[in-house]
């Protein structure tokens, strides 16, 4: 009887500190969660100005400007322009 | 003495005494159950509340607005989180150099943020829409009652060259103009909420019940090409400066698909900025205003009478001597011509020509082909403003304005209606609807309105337009065959014909194989000409020749005929 208590106690003891230990990994793992959607969510902010960034400097008006002006570049005329037909 | 011994415990003490300390606790007891019932069983939702108040908090989660794309991904619009500073003025009892302090970073001046400071208000925004790195500056001086708050703000990199075909957002990044208004539904984000536990120190700690995640606006994909819509906004900017107009459009659509490939108007403006606004810059001027086209319908109606047999492609007609008297009207073509074949009366836009092939037709079926390419009802592209022109209906027409209809007067279209409605020529005879968005597959074929035998003979004619002897030889662009049609036309105000013009040119190339379709309209050009064919068919000409270059269109004529006529061959005037 008193060795059957005794195990039963036991259990219960090993039960409780299982679910106190779970509880708290649960608890940093939820954190960590929570900051890798913060990141997540920091990143497609950045990901956006970026993409934003990229448009602007890409922006066929700046493009046309430096290569007329610094690049001294000019669109082809027609006669310098050589037609290569796909290989069929 | 034994305490049990005492003389003071033989004392017996009346009964009713302990009776009445029993009945006391009894009613102390009988109190705490009926409070404590009382507590857990009808109080218990509001103290859990209540409770709950302490701990758990709901926090919003902003949805993002969607992106708008070019056909190549190019990033068109954007929205990135920007801080606005606000400030309870009671709690913000700053030091002067703290003010100054301020004042620097946000880059205002001194006595503004004092004057803003010292108003009796409870909440005042001391500045909206900074950049994030500042605003962290800001926080980190710690200054009392300085907050700061998370908003979005709309960035278009492109500018003015997209400003009418995007539009822009407003207040709460809710879409006002253009594309984000037509698909404010689509780009809008539907904000999330969650539930969550925080500890003493504002940590989550935990996810509570109820999560709805926040759901971000969906991704839009135009039909532009940032790069076509680049050369027709530059183009048709010059075109309007060099002719000192007052105000053009331009649109290029691709034959193939009816894909919306660019749209610019002029004036324009520029969405990052949008202080000192107009509604002339605001004016969609392809979609939202009409205009008599003029020469640029006689193709239609030409069309119609080859489809039904009245007239071939070499039937001659009597347009001498160079006027023709209808009922009590006369109409003039700008210089006499003589005997012109079918395809000369579009080549050299004789109006006499249009006139008599007009009044060869029945009414009802002129009308019924001006509906059925478009004219008289809006496109329905979802832009805000559209509107449909005006047919009027064919019952009250008179000869006169059946003839004059013929070659685009008494009738009204927008520049987009006009460019569409060139899709029949550009392709076989069928029209396909046009789309804003990309679309992943090409619409199979359209509703047939000519016959595939009159677009190619039609075709054939506008291709002349181009040739010496035409109305624009300046709409040639070296390596390809073009095909189109000038228009200039007075303009009509207060119901009277001024002379005043607007001067369009409408065409497409390669001919063999049309890729493209462009029309280009300027409004009131008043630095010298004013024929479609001086005016708008070089800008025509110069965004085609780059917008084919950019898409590798392979060239379909050959060079040496182009560069031996030279650019400056006598224009011959068309009729106004």
């Amino acid at each position: 009887m008193l060795r059957a208590n005794l195990i039963l106690i036991l259990l219960v003891v090993s039960s409780a500190l299982g679910t106190v230990s779970s509880n708290y990994r649960a608890r940093k793992l939820f954190t960590a969660l929570e900051q890798a959607q913060v990141r997540m969510h920091s990143l497609e902010v950045e990901w956006g100005q970026l993409q934003l960034e990229q448009s602007t400097w890409a922006a066929p008006a700046r493009v046309e400007k430096i290569a007329r002006d610094k690049l001294h570049m000019k669109p082809p005329t027609a006669d310098q322009v050589i037609t290569i037909e796909a290989a069929k | 003495m034994k305490f049990a011994n005492s003389p003071l415990l033989s004392q017996r003490l009346p009964a009713w005494r302990s009776r009445l300390l029993l009945l006391g606790i009894l009613a102390g007891f009988v109190t705490l159950a009926g409070w404590s019932i009382y507590l857990q069983g009808f109080n218990s939702t509001f103290l859990q509340e209540k409770g709950a108040q302490r701990y758990s908090r709901v926090i919003e989660l902003p949805a993002t607005r969607g992106r708008i794309m070019d056909r190549n991904g190019g990033v068109l619009a954007v929205s990135t989180p920007v801080k606005s500073i606000w400030a309870i003025p009671e709690d913000a009892q700053l030091q002067p150099a703290q003010v100054n302090q301020l004042a620097k970073l946000l880059e205002m001046d001194v006595r503004e943020v004092n004057r803003k400071l010292a108003g009796n208000r409870d909440f005042v925004f001391l500045k909206r829409q900074i950049p994030p790195d500042v605003a962290a500056k800001i926080l980190a001086l710690d200054l009392p009652g300085i907050h700061d708050q998370t908003e979005y703000r709309r960035y278009y990199p492109s500018g003015d060259v997209t400003a009418h075909v995007l539009g822009f957002t407003g207040a709460g990044d809710v879409g006002l103009e253009g594309v984000e208004l037509a698909y404010q539904s689509a780009l809008a984000g539907v904000s999330g909420s969650r539930r969550v536990i925080k500890d003493r120190r504002g940590h989550v700690v935990e996810d509570v019940d109820s999560i709805r995640p926040p759901q971000d606006g969906k991704d839009v994909v135009l039909a532009l090409d940032d790069r076509i819509q680049y050369l027709a906004y530059s183009n048709l900017r010059q075109a309007v400066i060099d002719n000192k107009a007052k105000a053009g459009s331009i649109v290029v659509l691709d034959a193939r698909t009816g894909e919306v490939l660019a749209l610019a108007n002029m004036p324009t403006y520029n969405p990052n900025n949008r202080t000192k606004l107009t509604g002339a810059q605001l004016r969609n001027r392809a979609l939202t205003d009409t205009f008599e086209p003029g020469s640029t319908m006689k193709p239609f109606t030409i069309a119609l009478a080859l489809d039904k047999g009245k007239f071939r492609f070499d039937s001659r007609i009597q347009t001498a001597p160079g006027w023709l008297t209808i009922g009590t009207a006369t109409i003039h073509d700008s210089e006499p011509h003589g005997i012109l074949t079918v395809a000369q009366v579009i080549q050299k836009s004789s109006n006499i020509g249009a006139a008599k092939i007009a009044l060869t037709l029945p009414a009802e079926e002129m009308w019924d082909n001006f509906e059925k390419l478009g004219f008289g009802h809006p496109l329905k592209l979802g832009f805000p403003g559209e509107v449909g022109g005006r047919v009027r209906p064919y019952k009250n027409w008179r000869p006169i304005e059946q003839a004059t209809m013929a070659y685009g007067n008494g009738i009204s279209v927008t520049l987009m209606q006009l460019a569409h409605a060139y899709l029949v020529f550009a392709r076989n005879g069928d029209l396909i609807p046009l789309s804003l968005t990309k679309l992943d597959s090409p619409p199979l074929s359209g509703k047939q309105i000519f016959t595939e035998q009159t677009a190619h003979e039609v075709r054939a004619m506008l291709e002349m337009v181009e040739e010496p002897g035409g109305t624009a030889p300046k709409a040639r662009v070296a390596g390809y065959l073009v095909a189109g049609k000038t228009g200039t036309a007075h303009k009509v105000e207060g119901g009277i014909y001024v002379n005043r013009y607007v001067a369009s040119y409408v065409g497409f190339a390669p001919a063999s194989d049309p890729r493209l379709v462009i029309a280009v309209m300027i409004d009131e050009p008043s630095a010298g000409s004013y024929y479609g064919g001086d005016v708008a068919a070089p800008a025509f000409s110069r965004v085609m020749a780059g917008s084919l270059r950019a898409l590798g269109v392979a060239p379909d004529a050959p060079l040496t005929p182009l560069q031996a006529t030279n650019q400056n061959t006598p224009l011959i005037k068309e009729g106004t």
